[in-house]
């Protein structure tokens, strides 16, 4: 038990990590001009389904935490709060998921992508742009209009790339009783 | 691009450098919360007063923080010019009046009230950005853990924070590399392919570096379940240093810029100042 402890914190340090390098050095246009493909919210959407939502919202929020930093402003804390949110609520789903045990079929495909689909666009639709208004009184249509094309970037970037990594990394692993006797 | 200047840390030998990286965040904190709540206007000046100040004390030229400098700059004219083509009426919704100052187009006008507003805005990020400046830049990233521990973070968390600082430039390194041997087998992730094939294209660079992260992230914990890591409930940290008088001075600072901006700012009862009525 003590031992999984330890990988929680080693794997949020990691998570936050990786989420910081893509987020911050890694840019694939997505075809409307001045908006990325965040990368970054698949590894999250995988993480958080393997680590759970104390590690998925940690690291959402230490990752876009760094990010903010790094460009050298305050942090956006109504973005940096909604990646959270994305980590905890995708990690809500991780035991309905088990990553780790290497099943990765239709039913945990579906349950992986309503978990991410749900998360991001509470998370863009709602906490971003109702925080930004609350905090920064910014004008709603201008958040919202932001807010919506983040929710439909990173469902998609979530569901598809990170269903794909989820499914890839399932296949590495061993699963119980494969071994057949002969 | 060089794996060090992930967060640019210029050491210096100055009042600011000398605080405790605890007290810098404590600041830090503070401070940024005092500038996001208020969007009174003398408050702002005020505040801008001592963040321009702690910067001159900190021996930190401009020069050497210019990146970050253009990068808010262009920010803060691209948020400006949102704002205003989404809603060039924000100014007149919270000042309560109208005054046309130049007729542009349709619904877009230029308002006194409007303009008002946009100023209060980029004050904002006036008086934020030396400060943020300043603690990314006078605080050895080393001490961050210990910091983030002080002020009541649990330390499994700092640690992990500490990790992540650690960590970050290598996993760029693992990504470059990745990266390049497989655009050199023919991945292509820029605008020539299609956007679906992009994101398939971009698994194919995100799960070796996924798989060698995640044989990291058994490595470093089998290495600090070795040396015992978590049995205690506190820890000590090798770079904390004792709290002096410029640590108290600093924190009393940031307390009473957060006070005297949230008396200040809602005093009527409203974050805004008005001076249209």
């Amino acid at each position: 038990m003590k031992n999984t402890s330890i990988k929680t914190v080693v794997a949020i340090g990691i998570g936050a990590a990786l989420f910081f390098v893509l987020g911050r050095f890694v840019a694939i246009p997505s075809g409307v001009p001045n908006t990325n493909i965040s990368l970054q919210y698949a590894v999250l959407g995988l993480l958080a389904a393997m680590y759970g939502p104390v590690a998925g919202g940690l690291i959402g929020f230490i990752g876009h935490t760094l990010i903010d930093l790094s460009w050298g402003g305050s942090p956006w804390w109504s973005w940096v709060i909604a990646s959270a949110f994305v980590g905890v609520v995708v990690g809500l789903f991780a035991k309905k998921i088990s990553l780790e045990e290497g099943n990765f079929g239709k039913k945990e495909v579906i349950t992986f992508a309503i978990a991410n689909v749900v998360a991001n666009v509470v998370a863009w639709l709602g906490i971003a742009p109702v925080l930004d208004i609350l905090i920064y009184a910014e004008p709603a249509s201008k958040v919202f209009a932001q807010g919506a094309m983040a929710a439909v970037v990173n469902s998609l970037t979530a569901v598809i790339v990170g269903a794909l990594l989820a499914a890839a990394y399932a296949k590495t692993i061993a699963k119980k009783g494969s071994l057949d006797k002969e | 691009m060089a794996a060090t200047t992930v967060l640019n840390y210029l050491p210096r030998k100055s009042p600011v450098h000398a605080l405790t990286g605890a007290t810098k965040l404590a600041f830090f904190l503070l401070f940024t919360f005092a500038s996001m709540v208020t969007y009174d206007t003398r408050v702002l000046l005020v505040l801008m007063v001592f963040s321009f100040a702690a910067f001159r004390l900190s021996r930190i030229r401009i020069r050497e923080v210019r990146f970050m400098l253009v990068f808010m700059l262009v920010f803060l004219l691209l948020n400006n010019f949102f704002i205003y083509l989404f809603d060039p009426d924000q100014g007149t919704k919270i000042y309560g009046t109208r005054h046309v100052l130049l007729h542009i187009a349709g619904r877009y006008d230029v308002t006194s009230e409007q303009l008002f507003y946009m100023l209060n805005i980029s004050l904002k990020y006036f008086v934020a950005l030396p400060v943020a400046i300043l603690f990314i830049s006078a605080t050895n990233p080393s001490e961050f853990a210990a910091s983030l521990n002080k002020i009541g973070v649990p330390y499994r968390i700092g640690y992990a924070v500490s990790i992540a600082l650690r960590y970050i430039p290598d996993i760029q390194r693992d990504y470059h590399n990745i990266s390049q041997a497989q655009q050199a087998r023919g991945v292509e992730l820029g605008k020539k392919e299609k956007l679906v094939k992009r994101l398939k294209n971009s698994v194919s660079i995100l799960l070796p570096l996924i798989m060698s992260s995640l044989a990291r992230v058994d490595v470093i914990s089998n290495a600090m379940e070795l040396r015992g890591f978590g049995k205690h409930k506190k820890r000590t940290w090798y770079v904390e240093r004792p709290f002096r008088k410029g640590d108290w001075i600093a924190l009393g600072l940031g307390a009473a810029l957060l006070a005297m901006s949230l008396i200040v700012t809602f005093w009527d009862g409203n974050r805004f100042y008005n001076p249209f009525v």
